[in-house]
């Protein structure tokens, strides 16, 4: 079967600054794919050319096996898309709101209020369905431009940080929504800082930084591979330690103030290292993709 | 070249037109009053306070009052208006701030129909606030009919071609304040020198030149030709005028936009 995005040597660049420099990846029917990657590193960019608001500059990207380049309008027509920002009507009831963007779709009036109301159900929202759209909190607006998004019943999602700047509780919901639309056999893309977002949400993902391509895979399995099952991080490290850590022929990261060595099953070690340099400010913890994150894109700050 | 492919432009562009009426009918009282309460003001102003001062104008071989002299210019000022504020500062405000258009275009909306979308809708706008002055100003007899129900189309027409400007100026302000600019060194000189508060023949021959070539100056002429209830060369003349006038600056607002937006 098709893939449902198909990216080959994805080129997007602003005057002598390449913004995404020959990625290449594809997305299936059903799955939910995470583009990671640090601020600046080409994750909007490669998901404005998805839908055909940024023509790119080399490549080919084929979407439902469609070409975005002559079928932008076809492919619109058969995704949702959520934007960084809530880019809502202000003035409008949140059942305006979906409405109005339904008939964007020319979906016809009464489908649309149907459907309308079962979105905002879905979203929790249906309390609020007469409220202007600049009354509701933060959290409340995110999930109606997601329910906006879902308007059309796309094949597609296509999510741009769906959860920045939410609280715990309204995350935990959006994750959970998300879970139901991928049982249900949504496609999702979706891009996110949130390394336990990534890890929870999506089979698959790859990571970017500076427009490049660098791993790609199942987030489990990449952190596996890449750091290991343990991760042994100690505070203000000796230069005993350091010594001792050599010797062992262990992978580890110098931050200086910190330690962060990477270990395969390691309770051991981490016994070791703490009854032999009996100091405070160790902890073995379990590798997590953050740690592949870090490790791959490095920790200085991006912008 | 992106640029050189053929604008993709369908009816759709009606939903954002709607869209827009939706929002202005959210909020009609505050729309409704400016275009009731101003000509109101004006002619009190003008009519009674400057209007004694002045006495009578020569036009069109009579002598008129100034009132009725000024309250077709009146109306042509309101359509440049409506139409330029609109496309400007309100379409700035969706484009910038609220990221209206980000939104419309991740739906089958293209570019090209979201700004016409938003050009139509400023000519409309431009359309109900004449409706509504026009319906003050007949109080007072100063438009004739069945003529004067020509100003309603014409006002569309002018209303387009203020907004297809307006939208140039969207297209290249990087700020909303910078709007100050055009307003200041197209809109306002127009709005004293273009034949709308004093007879053109006033001026010396070159201003009088400069101002023929300003589209407020031929859109007063047309509306004081169909107030007073004549047709004569300077309406067809006005019209063909401010049809150019569109034909230019419509692709060139969808061209400055797509420079903008599409990235």
């Amino acid at each position: 079967m098709d893939p449902v995005i198909d990216a080959k040597q994805l080129r997007k660049s602003y005057g002598k600054v390449l913004a995404v420099n020959d990625l290449s990846f594809s997305v299936q029917r059903g799955e939910c794919f995470g583009i990671l990657g640090p601020n600046g590193a080409g994750k909007t960019t490669t998901i404005r050319m998805l839908y055909g608001f940024s023509p790119m500059t080399s490549g080919k990207l084929r979407v439902f096996g469609l070409d975005v380049e002559t079928a932008a309008r076809t492919i619109k027509a058969r995704i949702g898309v959520c934007q960084q920002e809530n880019n809502l009507d202000p003035d409008l009831t949140v059942l305006q709101n979906l409405a109005i963007f339904a008939s964007y779709y020319s979906i016809p009036t009464k489908i649309a209020h149907q459907r309308a109301l079962e979105l905002l159900s879905f979203m929790v929202l249906d309390h609020r369905q007469n409220a202007r759209a600049n009354e509701l909190s933060g959290g409340m607006m995110r999930r109606l431009v997601l329910a906006r998004a879902l308007i059309n019943e796309p094949e597609l999602v296509i999510l741009d940080e769906p959860t920045t700047g939410l609280d715990p509780q309204t995350r935990h919901q959006v994750w959970e929504r998300l879970e139901s639309l991928k049982a249900g056999g949504m496609t999702i893309l979706l891009t996110t800082h949130y390394m336990d977002e990534a890890f929870r949400l999506c089979d698959r993902l790859l990571i970017m930084d500076n427009g490049r391509f660098l791993i790609q895979g199942n987030p489990e399995f990449l952190v596996r591979e890449h750091v290991g099952r343990d991760i042994i991080e100690v505070a203000e490290p000796t230069n005993a330690l350091r010594s001792f850590v050599d010797s062992r022929g262990l992978q580890y990261e110098d931050l200086g103030h910190r330690l962060i060595i990477y270990a395969e099953d390691h309770h051991d070690l981490f016994h070791e290292i703490s009854s032999r340099y009996s100091r405070e400010g160790y902890v073995l913890r379990m590798a997590t993709l953050e740690d592949v994150f870090l490790k791959l894109t490095g920790r200085d700050l991006r912008e | 070249m992106s640029s050189l492919k053929l604008w993709d432009i369908s009816f759709r562009f009606w939903r954002v037109w709607q869209r827009n009426l939706l929002v202005y009918r959210a909020t009609w009282k505050v729309n409704f009053l400016p275009p009731i309460l101003e000509p109101i003001m004006y002619l009190l102003a003008f009519g009674m306070g400057l209007g004694a001062l002045v006495g009578k104008v020569r036009y069109h071989g009579a002598s008129v009052s100034y009132v009725s002299f000024i309250a077709p210019a009146l109306l042509s000022i309101n359509i440049m208006y409506n139409a330029f504020f609109e496309n400007t500062y309100a379409s700035f405000v969706r484009m910038y701030y609220q990221k209206t258009f980000d939104a419309m275009m991740t739906t089958p909306l293209t570019m090209e129909e979201v700004i016409t979308a938003e050009i139509v809708w400023g000519a409309t706008k431009s359309s109900i606030a004449t409706a509504i002055m026009m319906t003050v100003f007949s109080a007072f007899g100063l438009i004739a009919y069945p003529l004067g129900l020509l100003i309603l189309p014409l006002s569309f027409l002018g209303g387009f071609a203020f907004g297809s400007i307006g939208m140039c100026f969207t297209g290249i302000s990087p700020r909303i304040e910078l709007f100050n600019l055009p307003i200041f060194l197209f809109i306002t000189p127009m709005f004293l020198f273009g034949g709308t508060f004093f007879p053109m023949e006033n001026l010396p021959l070159w201003a009088q030149f400069i101002a023929g070539t300003l589209p407020l100056t031929h859109l007063a002429a047309i509306t004081r030709c169909l107030s007073f209830g004549f047709m004569d060369g300077r309406v067809l003349g006005g019209l063909a005028y401010l049809t150019a006038f569109s034909l230019v600056f419509f692709p060139m607002a969808i061209y400055m936009m797509r420079r903008r937006l599409i990235r």
